[in-house]
């Protein structure tokens, strides 16, 4: 080898940096950096201290000052030192601030004392659910430290529970628990989403959405509850945990490539309302055309854990397994400068792919949007007529060098999904996920969005069911319901929050939807209200159109709409759904157990008493088959979830 | 409206930058956040110790708000922050030099350095052995290249040197470390 290899390779081989050190040296210097500006003191959350008495002096003088920029620059800061101080102050032991274990420790301890999830639902008035993660979004501009500086300034925790109309007495009462510490500095961005609310039928009947079989957030609620943390709500979206498993619905006869099933059977969480099961199973391929991969793999400084760059490879070398001798495979990494790795390799040459696998390393920053187009071009260079081209992206975290903006990165990724080439997106790794982004692109590029925690859960998404993850069997679908007001008050539709459509989206073909791949299943959730029931949350309007009499034996009919791969234009499917309530089945009771769990993680208050042991009775009775444990594991996340709750 | 902490996580380095040297917290800490494995690495690469890699990176934020005014956003953050850790790597090893000098005389340096040498890991000998034997501008040089990925050009920039300059010092690292497989063979 030559020397300069030998050196370059001993040089790219740093050390991972002290994470404990890193943090504590990170807060000091935003301190720093903020008693620079002499707007530091007024972050002290505690006053009585002998050694921050100075500090009352600064806040005094902070909140004369008219102008009320700096003040808000100053609660940005109050984050970090925030944090530090409370936990200094419950540990009154130390002289020296020891953030990173003491944070381990707080994160560790089973909140027997109401958790603090509950305590934000709860105020919260409006039914919205408190972003916990670290975007201040909801920090109004003004108005709280103009009104309350008082007890702005020793609010510690700044993620927007500084709302304006929340009363002031309630942040006070359980301000001393407030800093969470693991996610004040944990940089994990979810969409900001709230749940579905309840539709009145006669006021709009018809709900349209399109499907979703991203599996990233169940994936991403069992690495939180392994790790002993209740996920953040921002992070559950319930249609991905129900999607996240694979059921056995009735598999399409004939030409069609999936087959919608739709059933009606009672809510467990509440006897005066239905649920209305709507089921896709995917047809199965048989022979699948040569597929072209390419890696796009994260090698950032970043990917350096365990949980990241290693698992990446492993995951991939487990795929290589499954590939046929005609698929292609090359790799580019991109961190710091884009590079192609691997130029297109033929799957047969395993010991070359692993080789190039072998060698990956990670350092340096993030440059993604120049990896995406080395990516695409490679894909493109690559295609032939009939294959199936797509690149793969691994990352753990967002794009911050070359294209800037989420939009400018999103039309890039659609126009190449026109000209053929789809991209999934996997997430790797703790503390920088960028989620939004990650579905922003996986949707766009009619491809699936994952979150790989585990060597198994690789194993799922790229064994187990690559084909459906690859190849694509319908495009854009969109499920749109009419329900009929005659027989039904009220609906719901359980999650697909980030997945509506407008109603007039349904029939324009250039409106982007989710993707069905091989043998995929989807299921989608309503709960609807009858026409008389005691449930029915919303009074008939004075001046309305009174219900209307008519049909009373349909309850909905269903319009699904989809592509043939590569088509442009979409076919339509119609069913109507009937009143019959039937005996819910193992997989649509399943399906409905997860959905209970994910509504419950998300703090829904329309389970009424409903709760995990409910959760998890239902799904321990509907199994069924369950080959890969993926059922099993779920209950154990039931149960942990449960005990993190005190429920 | 004031951008949230979620829209800034795709600003450039360099209005983060700007905003920072204007009094802006917020700014400063995603920066730092955002720069600081990348800071650390380039510290070890230019010293070899975790640990005094570690200080280096700390030194080097803990200057940087005072650093900042000078920083003009025509240039690029990452070409002038390389700038700033060299430059915040060499006056350490000065003032370590020093240090030493004062308090142990001329001339003791390098038995002290041995020393440490030995006690170098295992596993790092060979790289340790040969970063020692290029002269300083050659190891910032060697760490910019092939440590950080820059090209010839970019780390010209950084060092305010010509391209032809790093084509040549590149050529002496080689030289150097074949003189040095020679030794080890011979």
């Amino acid at each position: 080898m030559d020397e300069l290899d030998k050196l370059r390779a001993a040089l790219r081989d740093a050390p991972a940096p002290n994470e404990a050190k890193k943090q504590a040296t990170l807060r000091e210097v935003e301190e720093n950096f903020a008693s620079l500006q002499g707007s530091g003191p007024a972050a002290r959350p505690t006053e009585t201290s002998p050694e921050r008495a100075g500090f009352l002096k600064g806040l005094g003088q902070m909140f004369t000052k008219p102008n009320l920029k700096p003040m808000m620059l100053a609660t940005s800061s109050l984050v970090i030192i925030g944090v530090g101080v409370v936990l200094v102050t419950e540990q009154p032991a130390p002289s020296t601030m020891q953030p990173a274990p003491v944070a381990e420790e707080i994160a560790m301890e089973p909140p027997a004392s109401p958790p603090v999830a509950d305590l934000e639902l709860d105020d919260d008035a409006t039914g919205r659910l408190m972003s916990r993660s670290s975007e201040a979004k909801r920090i109004p501009l003004d108005a709280a430290p103009a009104s309350e500086p008082a007890s702005v300034a020793r609010q510690p925790a700044p993620q927007g529970s500084v709302e304006s109309n929340q009363p002031v007495a309630n942040s006070g009462a359980f301000r001393d628990r407030l800093p969470q510490p693991q996610i004040a500095q944990s940089r994990d961005q979810f969409p900001d989403a709230t749940p579905n609310p309840l539709k009145v039928t006669s006021e709009e009947p018809v709900s349209t959405f399109s499907i979703d079989v991203d599996t990233a957030s169940y994936s991403w609620v069992r690495s939180s509850l392994s790790r002993g943390q209740m996920p953040d709500p921002q992070s559950v979206r319930v249609e991905e945990m129900v999607n996240y498993f694979p059921y056995a619905y009735p598999a399409p006869d004939g030409d069609v490539p999936f087959r919608p099933t739709v059933t009606l059977s009672e809510t467990p969480w509440n006897p005066d309302t239905q649920l209305m099961h709507i089921a896709i199973q995917g047809a199965q391929v048989t022979e699948r055309p040569p597929l072209n991969l390419v890696f796009l793999l994260d090698t950032s400084g970043s990917m350096q854990d365990a949980s990241k760059l290693p698992l990446l490879v492993q995951s991939f070398r487990l795929m290589l397994g499954q590939l046929r001798p005609e698929d292609e495979v090359a790799i580019v990494t991109y961190a710091g400068s884009a590079g192609t790795v691997l130029e297109p390799t033929k799957a047969t040459e395993r010991n070359k792919i692993e080789d190039a696998l072998r060698r990956l390393s990670a350092g340096g920053s993030t440059a993604g949007g120049e990896g995406l187009r080395a990516a695409y071009a490679l894909a493109d260079e690559m295609r032939r007529d009939g294959e199936v081209s797509r690149v793969l992206l691994a990352t753990d975290g967002d794009f911050n060098v070359g294209m800037q903006s989420d939009a400018e990165l999103k039309g890039f990724v659609a126009d190449k999904r026109k000209s053929g080439t789809h991209l999934s997106v996997l997430g790797f790794g703790r503390g920088n996920v960028n989620d939004a982004l990650m579905q922003t692109l996986a949707q766009n590029g009619n491809g699936q969005a994952a979150y790989i925690d585990t060597l198994a859960e690789a194993q799922k998404m790229l064994v187990d069911q690559l084909s459906g993850a690859m190849f694509t069997i319908a495009q854009d679908v969109k499920i749109q319901i009419e329900f009929n007001p005659a027989t039904v008050a009220e609906y719901r539709l359980i999650g697909y929050e980030t997945r509506a459509l407008r109603r007039e989206d349904f029939n324009n073909d250039r409106v982007d939807a989710g993707e069905i791949g091989a043998g995929h299943t989807v299921t989608a959730l309503y709960e609807v209200t009858p026409v008389g029931s005691p449930a029915v949350l919303t009074d008939p309007l004075r001046f309305g159109a009174g219900a209307e009499a008519g049909n009373t034996t349909d309850l909905a009919f269903l319009r699904l709409r989809y592509k043939e791969p590569g088509a442009s234009d979409s076919k339509l499917l119609e069913q109507v759904v009937s009143t019959q309530i039937a005996e819910t089945g193992t997989e649509a009771g399943f399906a409905t157990a997860i959905a209970g769990f994910g509504q419950l993680l998300r703090g829904n208050t329309a389970l009424g008493e409903w709760g995990y042991a409910d959760a998890i009775t239902l799904a321990n009775a509907n199994k069924g088959d369950d080959h890969f444990g993926y059922r099993a594991e779920a209950v154990q996340l039931m149960r942990l979830a449960q005990s993190l709750s005190g429920g | 409206m004031r951008p949230t902490i979620t829209m800034r996580m795709k600003t450039s380095d360099e209005a983060l930058a700007q905003a920072a040297s204007d009094g802006d917290s917020e700014a400063f800490g995603l920066l730092a956040r955002r720069h600081y494995d990348r800071l650390f690495r380039l510290s070890w690469r230019l010293t070899g110790h975790k640990a005094d890699a570690e200080d280096l990176t700390h030194d080097i934020l803990a200057a940087l708000p005072a650093k900042l005014r000078s920083f003009r956003s025509d240039a690029r953050f990452t070409t002038w922050l390389y700038r700033v850790t060299l430059n915040a790597a060499t006056d350490r090893a000065r003032k370590a030099q020093r240090r030493r000098a004062a308090r142990e005389g001329w001339g003791q340096d390098y038995t002290r350095r041995a020393a440490e040498a030995a006690d170098a890991a295992q596993a790092q000998d060979w790289l340790t052995t040969a970063m020692r034997a290029l002269p300083a501008e050659l190891r910032e040089t060697v760490a910019l290249t092939l440590g950080e990925d820059l090209t010839q050009a970019q780390a010209a920039e950084v060092m305010g040197l010509s391209e032809g300059t790093i084509a040549w010092r590149m050529s002496e690292v080689k030289r150097h470390l074949r003189e040095m497989a020679t030794e080890e063979a011979g």
